[in-house]
């Protein structure tokens, strides 16, 4: 149970950090980054400087305190001579905040944080020359767009995960393989109407599963992306939504309350992640999970350099360090999501052969990662920006 | 004292800023004050108008930054058909549950007053306050397990075949829902839990001071005790109800916590401040929000006063 109250205590943080605020960063990151002069990144590895500082999600960055097998730290700094310190920080925006700051090395951002901190210049380029493994990484997120701006890399890619759909195995005899489910009223396999024992995610940034299902079912929409949002296709994710309102009785934003609601409220299905999803199979309740046919929406994050690290050498070191296969399995295992090195898929005992599988490794392609929704989205078109998205989900949940 | 001590006091540099001191009482007021009040003026008030200040700020349409221009812009935002929704929905629950605390909180504060032995006294006191030392969280989410549709609440229910009264309950429009815990009646049940012991203290405090020989004199005079409780111990108590009603009515108000883990996710006023600043980084429309309550209160406390609760804390 050790691993699990460990496990729990980083799932904790994740509604807040899907959650986290957008907009407001940026414009601190903006205006905080005036004066900061974009240095050119390091050009050869030199000694270690013998210290490295993260701000990091709680239980990314583990030296065996919770559970001695988690340990990723403590190798590292016998071989490099740099002590590792880490400043957790609960939400995206205590990241960025924090990254304002200074003071720090490396964060492990979220795919919300990090362009925000690409425009506020509070990150440095990374010269991936100088990180040998880099080219072992899942040649999928090598240049992904939440780290790889202008031709120029930002940082290295950590873990990933995704949102599933958990359903309840004694009503759903087979999977369910729609989004519908939750999004429409219906009688469920087990003839019963699912009003309200169906919940969707308390946070705004539901109304991209709104979108990624509208994508899918209402092709004349025109739906390319569930982050940009024009006038036309936002409503309609709204209008769905409001639907939705009538058939959710409760909202989910904490892992442990849902875990609860599945157990003790006879819900039937919701949009949930596997850290629940494991904590009610290892505790015997009929619950699995899928990925419908839809797609699911879900999260990368990037290990970033601040723009004035005072330990670059070490950071480097840490980057390097950082997409080892070992470390790279045990996290997996330790926090339910998924290596960016695929290597580390096989032979970790901690992780198990299925375990990549399992976390979802290959449902990579129909995932939606995470993006702050901004107003300037491209092509030309203007999208429905963040904020918008917080006010109108309120107006949703009021039933308006 | 000897002669050399009181020399050697003389010289002493702190004895002589004493006695300076001594002779300049206003001085002396002023070096006292001036910490506390700092305290209060810039850290209390002065936090209190930058958030005002922050309310006439806006959010760009566009870029989605704040706009540091004053308008009234977020205001507007504030006074749409959801946001007021919100307000009024927050304001009718904080009622409701005022209403409930008082109903619950004066029986119980008078028996402690009234009838309850020395011993019990204490027993009772310790059982009103127990609760206030223990985890505001845990307490919330114990609720949770105990409104739950396999609860003990349903558990029961089903045992003294009850389950239609529940029933009939839940079917309750708007107010009902799946289960307690998935409905309003939930979200007041566990308000009403945890606000009560900040009504009962008032009252308690107020009925103590409602002297006895009054009541003597009010039966002697031929009152039935159904009228010497309306017109003597009521009155005299009822500021401290309203003394109690202030702490119920703000601190509902304000709390985020207890709608977010009972009930049916309906937003309520610090739910949506929550949001507004910690996810959309809107911290105008927070700060505009804010003012909500402080208005409402505001009005409240006037009212409050009029009724003489200030009398009674």
């Amino acid at each position: 149970m050790k691993t699990h109250s460990a496990k729990c205590h980083s799932a904790r943080r994740k509604p807040f950090k899907r959650m986290a605020a957008r907009a407001i960063g940026a414009a601190a990151a903006t205006a905080l980054a005036v004066g900061s002069v974009g240095a050119a990144p390091l050009q050869r590895l030199g000694a270690g400087e013998g210290r490295v500082d993260i701000v990091a999600w709680p239980g990314y960055i583990e030296r065996g305190q919770t559970d001695a097998k988690f340990d990723w730290v403590t190798d590292f700094e016998k071989k490099t001579g740099c002590k590792v310190n880490v400043k957790t920080a609960g939400t995206s925006d205590e990241m960025v905040a924090l990254m304002n700051e200074g003071g720090f090395d490396l964060v492990t951002a979220s795919g919300d944080a990090s362009l925000r901190l690409i425009a506020g210049k509070r990150v440095q380029e990374v010269n991936v020359g100088l990180v040998p493994s880099y080219g072992k990484i899942d040649p999928r997120l090598q240049k992904a767009a939440w780290h790889y701006v202008d031709g120029k890399h930002y940082g290295v890619p950590y873990q990933w995960g995704y949102n599933v759909l958990a359903y309840n195995t004694k009503v759903f005899t087979t999977p369910p393989n729609s989004w519908e489910v939750v999004f429409k009223e219906m009688n469920l396999p087990d003839g019963k109407s699912n009003k309200g024992r169906v919940q969707a995610f308390d946070g705004p940034i539901y109304i991209a599963d709104a979108a990624l299902y509208l994508k899918a079912t209402q092709p004349a929409l025109g739906i390319t992306d569930p982050y940009s949002l024009d006038e036309k296709q936002y409503k309609a994710a709204l209008d769905l939504l409001r639907q939705q309102r009538k058939i959710v009785a409760r909202y989910w934003h904490d892992a442990f309350v849902q875990i609860d609601d599945f157990t003790n409220e006879g819900l039937a299905a919701s949009s949930s992640w596997g850290f629940q999803v494991n904590v009610l199979k290892s505790k015997g309740q009929p619950i699995a999970s899928v990925v419908p046919k839809e797609g699911a929406t879900g999260w990368a994050d990037t290990t970033m350099m601040h723009v004035d690290s005072k330990h670059p050498n070490c950071a480097y070191m840490w980057l390097e360090h950082s997409i080892n296969p070992k470390l790279q399995g045990d996290l997996s295992a330790w926090f339910g999501s998924v290596p960016v090195v695929l290597s580390a898929c096989k032979g970790n005992a901690l992780l198990g052969d299925k375990g990549c599988e399992n976390n979802g490794l290959n449902e990579f392609e129909r995932i939606a990662f995470w993006r702050t929704p901004v107003a300037n989205c491209g092509g030309g078109r203007t999208c429905v920006p963040y904020y918008k998205w917080v006010s109108d989900y309120i107006a949703v949940l009021g039933g308006r | 004292m000897s002669a050399a001590a009181w020399q050697a006091g003389r010289a002493d540099p702190i004895a002589r800023f004493a006695r300076y001191l001594h002779s300049r009482p206003r001085l002396m007021l002023a070096l006292l004050l001036t910490p506390p009040l700092l305290w209060l003026g810039v850290i209390y008030l002065g936090s209190l108008l930058a958030l005002l200040a922050q309310s006439f700020f806006y959010i760009d349409e566009f870029s989605g930054q704040v706009v540091r221009e004053l308008s009234l812009r977020t205001y507007a935002e504030l006074l749409t058909e959801p946001n007021l929704l919100v307000v009024a929905r927050t304001v009718a629950m904080a009622a409701a549950v005022t209403l409930a605390c008082a109903l619950i909180a004066f029986p119980v504060a008078y028996y402690i007053v009234r009838y309850a032995s020395v011993r019990l006294k204490a027993l009772m006191y310790l059982g009103v306050m127990v609760p206030l030392w223990s985890s505001y969280i845990v307490r919330v989410y114990s609720w949770k397990l105990i409104l739950a549709k396999e609860g003990v609440i349903t558990w029961l229910a089903e045992h003294l075949g009850a389950l239609w009264l529940l029933e009939a309950i839940l079917a309750v429009p708007v107010l009902g829902g799946p289960s307690l815990s998935f409905s309003m009646f939930g979200t007041f049940i566990v308000f009403v839990y945890i606000w009560v012991p900040f009504m009962i203290l008032p009252i308690v405090a107020a009925l103590e001071r409602v002297p006895r020989s009054l009541m003597e004199a009010s039966a002697d005079l031929g009152a039935a005790p159904i009228a010497t409780f309306r017109r003597v111990i009521l009155p005299l108590a009822f500021p401290g109800v309203v003394a109690g009603s202030i702490f119920t009515f703000s601190l509902t108000l304000g709390d985020y916590i207890i709608p977010k883990v009972i009930g049916t996710s309906h937003p309520y006023i610090g739910t949506v401040v929550y949001a507004q600043q910690g996810v959309a980084g809107n911290v105008p429309l927070a700060a505009a929000f804010t003012v909500v309550p402080m208005i409402v209160m505001a009005v409240y406390l006037t009212i409050a006063r009029r009724l003489g609760a200030f009398n009674a804390l």
